[in-house]
């Protein structure tokens, strides 16, 4: 079982590295960038929403600040993107403690509805800002740069790979954390607070925990798409249809699993550009409907998400009963 | 004289208008075993809520060799050595037993390889050990309330409290709890039992503490607990005797 899926995980890196070379069609080629870089984004998101149970609907304010941070680095100050790569990734993991600080003592759902609020409000204040460009946004540079100044027109492969290499760094982060005692913990803490708490977890640490390193590998992200697309506003990087849609790239392939974000890119991806080419246009209006249906599809057939087709679960018995009669 | 493992003086425990515990005092020396017991709601919970950290008393003194830790939470009175059980079992339902307990473990081991060998000896030093692999989940109810204790016991604890773990067992498996609890002691780790089984406790038990209506009626051996008119009249009934000498 594990050892079959590491050879599918190593068949499917070869499969990824070749792509590119095998077909010389740039659609095809921004097809797969753009899947990478949605599965990149629910795995980052599954550290926090999916190990430690943590559903945000905010993460879009991390990826903004990734793509914001970085822009203006570049555009006001010349600082090359990969520099601003790495500061908007301190940036957003900043953003994660301030965040997290209050909304982890939430529970359940009104944790997820705080996010949405801290999502709204992060878009709100960019529209409002002139210094942010405001509703208008920015424009990067066109110009072909090589590989320091991450500007590449002549060829979609730089950014093929650059994603590709994203990618794997992010679940390679998900992979040690999972091994690590930071997984046992945020699944403790998932499955049972008060049981991980007595266990000496500190809940607000290993969740503080996660949130950096979800937040920080979600602004990441958000850069590669800064660069990648060369035009930035709110409305592509900071709204919460954005927001749930990185949650719903991870519960829909798995939430907590390592390869169920993947999975989920790939499924999301082809259902929206099915969509694009059935309804035609952006199908920017079309995606709040697709993204509700997938969810309601998801929570009543199958809550372990794509990936939980792959894996055998045992049957479940019932929650064991409270201690029953006693003496006297 | 060192001081005790435990010393609890004047606690004092208010849900609003409902007073759980009032002015409840006893001391815990190292290595021994304290029945907790008392008809239901009496506080035994709350007591144990109080001395893992789950909330501050309203008043009164919590001592962990000597000093005061009442109003810490809960992790940091695990990492002094406290560890605890649920009277609804709290397993982690997606893990595999041997997880389960690996997170125990890690409280003092956070290596993971070194983590689940100690989680391996503890789980078969509680006789858990052929469920090592299987889902949590499908665990009985006797096996999850073992499984917790099997856990708690991987913090490598000075102190375990136990709130019912011999609750809805067969008699056979309550007396393979009662051998467990003497092997833990056995270990030097002191054990505060709450029980409503008298089977499991009264054998086993250096001292007894009695709580009515949140506040302590009597304490001492189980010989004279079982014979004392207040404790008859508050919680055993009529006539019982404590089995064996
Ligand atoms: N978190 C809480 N909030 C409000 N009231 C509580 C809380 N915890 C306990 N109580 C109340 O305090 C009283 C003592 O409860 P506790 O659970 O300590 O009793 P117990 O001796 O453990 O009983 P049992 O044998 O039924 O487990 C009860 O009246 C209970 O309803
Ligand atoms: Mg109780």
């Amino acid at each position: 079982m594990r050892r079959g899926g590491t050879a599918l995980a190593l068949l499917g890196l070869a499969a990824a590295v070749a792509f590119p070379l095998l077909t010389t069609r740039v659609t095809w080629q921004n097809a797969a960038i753009l899947m990478m870089m949605t599965a990149q984004l629910g795995v980052a998101w599954n550290i926090l929403g999916g190990y430690a149970g943590q559903v945000s609907l905010g993460h879009a304010a991390f990826f903004g600040a990734g793509a914001y941070v970085s822009t203006l680095l570049s555009v006001k100050l010349g600082v090359s993107p990969w520099l601003g790569m790495g500061a908007g990734a301190v940036v957003a993991a900043g953003l994660g403690v301030l965040v997290g600080t209050p909304c982890f003592r939430l529970k359940g759902h009104y944790f997820a509805m705080a996010t949405i609020a801290v999502g709204e409000i992060v878009q709100a204040l960019v529209n409002g800002s002139d210094a942010l460009g405001g509703a208008v946004g920015f424009n990067l540079p066109l110009g072909e740069t090589g590989f320091w100044g991450f500007v590449f027109n002549r060829s979609k492969l730089p950014y093929y790979y650059i994603a590709l290499g994203l990618l794997l760094a992010t679940v390679g982060v998900n992979w040690i954390v999972n091994r690590s005692h930071v997984g046992y913990y945020l699944r403790a803490i998932k499955d049972e607070p008060d049981a991980a708490r007595s266990l000496g977890v500190s809940l607000t640490r290993y969740k503080m925990i996660a949130m950096i390193l979800s937040a920080g590998l979600t602004a990441m992200g958000g850069t590669l798409y800064a660069q990648k697309e060369l035009f930035i506003d709110p409305g592509s990087t900071l709204s919460t249809s954005l927001s749930i849609k990185i949650a719903l790239v991870a519960i829909l392939g798995g939430a907590g699993t390592l390869w169920g974000p993947v999975l989920g890119a790939v499924v999301l991806t082809a259902i929206e550009e099915a969509t694009r080419i059935a309804f035609g246009g952006t199908g920017r209006g079309t995606d709040l409907v697709v993204y509700g249906a997938l969810l309601v599809v998801i929570a009543v057939f199958q809550p372990s998400g794509i990936a939980g087709l792959f894996t055998r679960r045992a049957p479940r018995p019932p929650a064991p009963p409270e201690p029953e009669a006693r003496f006297p | 004289m060192s001081a005790p493992l435990l010393e609890v003086r004047g606690l004092t425990k208010r849900f609003g208008g409902l007073t759980a515990n009032e002015d409840v005092g006893f001391t815990l020396r190292e290595g021994e075993i304290m029945g907790l017991i008392g008809p239901n709601g009496a506080g035994k919970t709350t007591v144990f809520n109080a001395l893992a950290g789950f909330f501050p008393p309203t008043s009164g003194t919590i001592l962990l060799d000597g000093a005061p830790v009442e109003g810490l939470p809960p992790e940091a009175i695990a990492a002094r050595g406290v560890a605890r059980t649920f009277q609804i079992v709290r397993i982690f339902r997606s893990m595999t037993v041997l997880e389960n307990v690996m997170v125990g473990a890690m409280l003092r081991h956070r290596a993971v390889p070194k983590a689940a060998v100690v989680a391996r000896e503890t789980l078969d030093f509680t006789g858990l050990g052929r469920r090592a692999h299987d889902p949590a989940a499908q665990l009985t109810v006797a096996e999850q309330k073992r499984l917790e204790l099997t856990r708690a016991l991987a913090t490598g604890p000075r102190l375990l409290l136990l709130d019912e773990v011999m609750a809805g067992l067969t008699a056979s498996e309550v007396q393979e709890a009662v051998e467990l609890v003497k092997r833990i002691r056995d270990r030097g780790i002191a054990c505060v039992v709450v029980e409503h089984v008298m089977e499991g406790i009264m054998p086993i038990a250096d001292r007894m503490v009695v709580l009515e209506n949140g506040r302590k009626i009597a304490e001492g051996p189980p010989a004279a607990i079982s014979v004392d008119p207040n404790v008859i009249r508050a919680y055993l009934g009529e006539g019982y005797l404590a089995p064996g000498p």
